[in-house]
This record gives C-alpha cells, structure tokens and sequence, in this order.
C-alpha cells in the first residue's frame, strides 16, 4: 500500500468550486494524507524541514492546485524554493526523493479544447507544466500526467463535479493500492479523462 | 430630637454634596473638599452647626474604623508580613524621635516635663484618616512613600494603647493616676495582657472559622441586606469587642480586613462597607474643619501660626532623615514625610484624656487642638504643592543619581526608554550584530539590565547634552521608546530640532499621542498595543473558523485601511472640531466593515483582486457556450 500526499494550495479556497470538492472527498480515502499549505503556512513562512519530513513519509506526492496563469498559486513556488534543497531532493547527495510518483491534480476555468495549439492558451496542459515533470525528474522522482478538471468557473453546484470527484478518488485509491498501469499513466495527456483505462482488475 | 437629627443630616449632606464636587474640580480633592465645608457650615461661619460637631465627630470617627477594615481586606497576611520591618522599625523610631523632638521643643517654650512628654506622644501621631484618604485619592498608597507611610499609621495606631497606658502617670498625682488606671481598667496589668492577646486570637478565630460559614448561609438565602448588615455586624462587633479590652478598634477591624483578604468574600464586604466608610469618614473630616476655633486663632493669629509651622516642620525633618535612612529614594522620601507631618485625630482623644488626667490646663488644650485641626487642614493643600512643585523638581532632577558618562562607540542606533518596547526591538537589533545606544530613566531597569550584561546609560534622553553624548550626531537611527507621553514627545521635539537628519522610529500611547508624534515629523509612529492586539485578532479569525491565510489577508487589508484611516483622522482632529471627528471615526469603522465583509463584491478590489474569478466567470459563460457549440459540431 502506498502513502499518498496531497499537498493542497488555494489562497481562497472559501471561493473555490471543484478544488474544495475534490478535497472534501480526499479527506475520506484512507492513505491521504492532505497537507493545506496556506492554512500551514499563512505568511509563506514555510518550514522546510517539516516539509521534508512529509515527503519521506510518504510515497505518492500529489500537488493539488488551481491552475493559475499556466502555473501554481506562489504558495508552491515558494514550497519548491525552500523545500527541494540540493543535497537532499536532487545534486549530489540528493536522493531523498528518488523513486516516489508525483503528480499535479488541477482545476482550469478554461475549457479542455482552449488547451492545444489551436486554442486561445496554444499550449497543452502537459507541455505547460515541463517544469513540474523536469523538477520530477531532476529529483528522481516518476511524473504522472496531470489530473485536470476543466471549465471550473462553469460548476455551480455538487452535481456539476460529481463525475471528476468519482475520478478522483478512484485514482487515488488506484495509486494507493498500486492498481495504476504507471508507465501509461506517465504517457496520458490527462488522467481524469484517460483513468478507466489505466486501472489494472482487482488483483487477487 | 428626630427633628433636629434629620434636620442636621441634610446639612451635612447638602455641605458633602456641594463642596466636595466643586473641590475636585479645582483639583483640591475630597477631603479638603468636606474639611472646607466643615469651616463653612461650622459656627465660625455660616454657624449651621454649633458645639454638638464635637459629638459628630465622636460618631464619624467609625468611618477610620471602617476605612483600616476595608485597607485590611486589601492587605493579605503575607503582604503584612513583609511590611514588618517598615511597620516597627520606621514606626517605632518615628513615634519616639518625633515625640521626644517635640517634647524637647514643648520644653524649650517653657512646658513643664510631662505635660512636654504628653504632648510630644501626641504631635508625634499623623492622621490615618486624612493621609489614607489621600493617599488612596491619589493613587499613592501602593507606592514606595505611600506604603512607608501606611506602616508608620499603622504602628501609631497600635501606640496608642500604650501612650493611653502612660498618660495616667504624667498626671499632678502620680501614685493616684496609677492607682486610677489599673482601677479603671479593673484587673492586673498581666490579666490585661492575657485579654488582649485574647481578643487578638478571637478577632483571627472569627474572621476564619465563623465569617465564612455565616456568608455561605447568607449567600444561598439571596438576601442582600442581610448579607450588608452581617457585614456592618462583624465590623462593629470586632469595634466593641476591641474597646472592651482596651485596644484600639481600628486596629481590630484592620486584623480582621486582614484575616478575610484571603476569603471569597473579600469583595462582597468590600462592596457592602465602601459607602458607609465614604459616608463616615466625610462626617468626619466636616466635623475636623466645624471644631476649627476661629475665636481663639483670631486672638492669638501668631501663636497658632508659628505653633503649626514648627509642628509640622519638625515632623518633616524627622520623617525626612528615617526616610533617607530606611533607603527611601528622593521622591518617596519627600511624599512620604509631607504624608505624616500633621497631626492626628487621636491627638484630640488623647488632649482631652490629659486634661482629664490633669497633665495640663483646659486653656493649653484649647490651644493645641486648634493647631491640631489646622495641620490636619493643610495636609492636602501641601499634598498638592508637592505633587505640582515638588516631586516634578526631586524626580526630574534624579539628584541621588547624576547620569551616567555616555561612552560613545559609535553606535548606528539609538534607543530611548528599555523597558518591554524597546528592549524587543533592541534584542532584534542585537541578535543581528548592530550596535545600539540604550538611554533609561529608570535606575533600577539600568541595573538589571548591567546584570544581565546590557549596557544601559541611565539618563534622561529628553536632555539635549545627552542626546549628543550618545551619539545623535552620526546615528543612523533613533528608536524612541519611553512609556511617558509627554516625555516622548519632548524627546521626540528636541531629536528633530537638533538633529533633524535622524530618522525616528517611535512608539506611541494613543491616537492623539500617534498624531502629535507625526506632526513633529516623526517618521513612523507604532502604537504600543497594536502588535498584540492585531495578532490577537488574527487568532480569533481562526478559531471562528476562518482559514488562517484567510485571517492573514483579511488582517492586513483591515491593517492597512485602518493605517490610513489614522492619518486621515489626524487632519481632522487637529482641526480641532471633536464631532467633526467623531463623525468621520464613526465613518472610518463603517467602512473597515464594509470592506471585511466577504459578500461585498469590492472586497476583491484591493491587492486580492487577482484571486477573483467572478468577471471571468462572467466571460467563461459566453466563451465556453460557443467553444460548447464548436465542439458539438
């Protein structure tokens, strides 16, 4: 069984629509472990070595956010800043991190067509987040592709997310009792849409 | 009878609740306030009340009774406990030098030895009545000379037994007088003993094993004034008891105040007796100004003027040098010895006991409770004189302690005032390798501070020589944190008139405070509260449910309209139009409100408003229709 980390960043997450639903839910999948960094660290003041500590407690690293201008809130840059340290995520000396899977679960106001060459954001969610997948793989760990839940701004209500929150959890569940084809999910363009594929049969 | 008996309350009364008002006023205070209506309503002017104020007094004197209950009720055992060396030491020396001093003085005008030893015991008395009240009036009591002179009230009133004890003996015929006392008291001199000690032990019996029980039954029956009059009965029954042994009934009741300050009820009773002592104690300082003899001040103006000029000069002196030698500083000194330089109202229970006993005539008598009364009269006018010229002058000053050769190292930072504030920004400062200047007026924070190996400069910073010792002329900055207003606006002042290249960083009491800073150019102003308060309120976002980056946002936006809201109200309170000001305020508050308020749609429009998706949401319904309608064909 693997340990998952939701490592969670919202600055308003009072005005959220998905991404407060999907946590709502990850809170009830045994395993999760889910990490508020704005509630933690309100001022930004982030304690690296706590950070750290997390990290190596578990497994599956999740980084769940809303995709803000092509990017994380800053709450997660600054997380990168001060937790990655060379010598303990990447350089020499630095394999704390090898070998765990990580992955960005996110929420676009946009719609899934505004992300391709033809469309208005001309790039696709995966080619966006490069720095996510190089950070991952510099650290050594294996890069999923993005759990992406489009067109947020349009969800109203409950039953606007109940199909990616059903999604969600089953990934979750997938990744924690390794019942994910994770060579596939590495390859997808995004998981949310690709899921039911990837999962393996309930293995005896 | 009932007559005449109302018909004097309502003088009394009416004399209490026109002067007494117009005294504060004029910044006189209460007690000379009902000692002024006592001379005015008295038979010397306005004659409303003839001889029976000796009568009044006699009763009003209960309110002293009341007043050392409710002075013990504060005073709890362990705190009498460290007071005993002040108690018998600074007391003891007091009543005997002050006596004998007085007594030599009473021998040189030509009195014969006992009346002189009789009235030396009597002028060395102060009046606990008059100096508590005062005291307590003027927020002195818990100070260094207030407290000094607490002890020494107390150990007179614990010396009048005694002195009651020896005044037979200074009688015309001594083995008679002799015979007389231990006739009146009715017993040995050893049973005496025996009943006191006695009486001590019933009064603490009482107050721990029967008052409480009493009050617990009084408390569930609901009846408060029963519980009023239980109160009133422990005080008078503890005075009765006391005078039937012979001891002073103040200082029974002072025990037993003693003995209940560690009970739940401590402020039940103090509730309960606080207006009857107010009431008591103004009857009695009315009847002191109403027995003020006129007449015979009029015939003999000199005589009674020289007599209470030397009287109180004398006690002065004496309690100046036991001040300085139980280490009283200057300023403790000073309060404490102008406190107990008048005489007491026992002096008028102890003169007509020695005329009784025959020690000296009537006439003399008539003389000194006229001087008696008088001192009494001028001690809160000279409390007032020493709290407006005096103690600015000996505190200001800090004579006892020039201060300190400032060695400047060339510190880039300069602090005024180390106490909380500025030692927290000082050890900031330390703790990153600047150097700091720290100037303190307060001897004692030095000296902590020298111990813990800081080096604090005492000093006054508003002093311009020292500003220059310290370095003000090459510091980068100066960071002014004394407690004092006033203080640190003058300080602020002078930095900025002599050194108007340094920045100052200063903190602030209040708004008004904040405003005056900012006017002499100070560049930022922090009000001394703030801080905690603001961290306060952030807490109590989060535990109301907020998130905490929430809270912290919120907080800041507040901080931040609430920092400008300040300097705009500055301008309008220096306009100087207080509804104006009010008025504005009322509309700052309104509009920090309106602003916290999350269903506002403006409260994105601040530095949050890039986290709002709402106009998008607005332009996402057309954009994603039409992507919609794309997509399905």
């Amino acid at each position: 069984m693997r340990r998952i980390l939701i490592l969670f960043a919202h600055p308003v997450l009072e005005r959220s629509r998905v991404n407060r639903r999907l946590l709502a839910m990850a809170r009830d999948v045994t395993g999760v472990t889910i990490h508020d960094l704005y509630d933690a660290y309100p001022t930004l003041d982030i304690d690296a070595k706590r950070e750290q500590r997390l990290l190596l407690e578990h497994d599956v690293i999740v980084f769940q956010h809303p995709f803000y201008w092509y990017s994380t809130p800053a709450i997660l840059k600054e997380w990168q800043d001060l937790v990655l340290q060379h010598g303990w995520a990447y350089g020499h000396g630095g394999t704390q991190l090898r070998g765990k899977i990580t992955l960005n679960a996110l929420t676009t106001g946009g719609p899934a067509s505004a992300y391709r060459r033809e469309g208005a954001n001309r790039f696709t969610i995966r080619e966006l987040l490069a720095p996510w997948d190089q950070t991952a793989h510099l650290c050594g760990m294996r890069f999923l592709a993005p759990f992406a839940v489009h067109a947020a701004l349009k969800v109203v209500g409950d039953e606007d997310v109940g199909a990616c929150r059903a999604a969600y959890r089953t990934l979750l569940e997938a990744l924690r009792d390794d019942r994910i084809d994770l060579d596939r999910a590495a390859a997808a363009d995004n998981l949310a849409v690709a899921l039911p594929s990837l999962i393996h049969r309930e293995v005896a | 009878m009932t007559d005449s008996v109302l018909a004097q309350a309502f003088i009394y009364l009416c004399a209490a609740v026109i002067f007494v008002p117009i005294a504060k006023r004029l910044g006189l205070g209460a007690v000379l306030g009902y000692l002024l209506a006592g001379v005015i309503i008295g038979p010397f002017v306005l004659g409303l009340i003839g001889t029976e104020g000796h009568h009044v007094m006699h009763f009003a004197e209960f309110g002293v009774v009341m007043m050392l209950f409710l002075v013990g009720l504060e005073l709890r055992p362990a705190l009498l406990w460290q007071l005993r060396r002040p108690i018998l030491g600074l007391g003891g020396l007091q009543v005997a030098v002050t006596g004998a001093v007085i007594a030599a003085a009473a021998l040189a005008l030509g009195v014969t030895v006992r009346p002189a030893i009789a009235i030396g015991l009597t002028f060395a008395m102060s009046s606990t009545a008059i100096v508590l009240s005062t005291l307590t009036e003027r927020g002195l009591l818990k100070t260094g000379g207030g407290q000094s002179a607490f002890s020494v009230l107390l150990f007179q009133d614990i010396s009048v037994i005694p002195i009651l004890a020896v005044f037979p003996m200074l009688g015309v015929t001594v083995a008679a007088a002799v015979n007389d006392a231990t006739a009146h008291a009715g017993r040995p001199a050893w049973l005496s003993a025996l009943v006191v000690v006695g009486a001590v032990v019933g009064v603490i019996a009482i107050g721990r094993f029967v008052v409480r029980p009493v009050f617990q039954f009084l408390a569930a029956a609901k009846l408060r004034e029963s519980f009023t009059a239980a109160a009133l009965a422990i005080v008078v029954g503890i005075a009765l008891l006391m005078l039937q042994v012979g001891l002073s009934p103040a200082l029974g009741t002072f025990l037993a105040g003693v003995v209940l300050a560690d009970s739940e009820y401590r402020h039940e009773l103090e509730t309960d007796i606080e207006p009857f002592k107010g009431l008591l104690l103004g009857l009695f300082f009315i009847s002191v100004g109403a027995q003020i003899d006129f007449g015979l001040i009029g015939s003999r103006p000199l005589q009674i003027v020289g007599l209470v000029l030397s009287t109180m000069a004398l006690k002065l002196v004496v309690l100046h040098v036991l001040g300085r030698i139980f280490g009283l500083d200057r300023p403790a000194r000073w309060l404490f010895s102008i406190a107990l330089a008048q005489v007491g109202e026992f002096a008028f229970v102890l003169l007509s006991f020695a005329v009784q006993q025959r020690i000296f005539d009537p006439e003399l008598a008539k003389t000194l409770v006229a001087t008696v009364a008088i001192s009494m009269v001028l001690t809160p006018p000279a409390f007032i004189v020493l709290e407006r010229y005096v103690l600015p002058r000996v505190t200001e000053r800090g004579v006892d302690r020039p201060p300190d050769e400032i060695v400047d190292e060339g510190a880039p930072v300069v602090i005024a005032g180390y106490g909380r504030f500025g030692q927290m920004v000082g050890r900031m400062l330390r703790a990153n390798r600047i150097r700091v200047t720290i100037l303190d007026l307060d001897p004692e924070m030095v000296d902590v501070l020298g111990r813990l190996g800081v080096k604090a400069y005492y000093g006054d910073a508003s002093r311009i020589d020292l500003l220059h010792a310290a370095g003000c002329a090459h510091a980068k900055l100066f960071v002014l944190a004394v407690d004092n207003a006033a203080t640190a606006t003058q300080i602020a002042e002078n930095v900025r008139i002599h050194f108007p290249h340094l920045p100052i960083l200063a903190r602030c009491v209040d708004r008004p405070h904040y405003w005056a800073l900012r006017s002499l150019g100070v560049r930022k102003v922090f009000r001394e509260t703030f801080g905690s308060a603001y961290e306060t309120g952030i807490e109590a976002l989060k535990h109301l449910g907020f998130r905490a980056h929430t809270a912290h946002r919120l907080a800041q936006r507040w901080r931040k309209h609430e920092e400008s809201s300040l300097e705009e109200l500055g301008d309008v309170w220096r306009g100087g139009d207080r509804d104006a000001y009010f008025k504005r305020a009322r509309g700052a508050m309104d509009e920090a409100e309106r602003l916290m308020r999350d269903e506002d749609p403006t409260v994105y429009a601040g530095g949050d408003a890039g986290w709002n998706n709402e106009s998008l949401r607005a332009d996402a319904k057309i954009d994603t229709a039409a992507v919609d309608e794309t997509e399905t064909s």
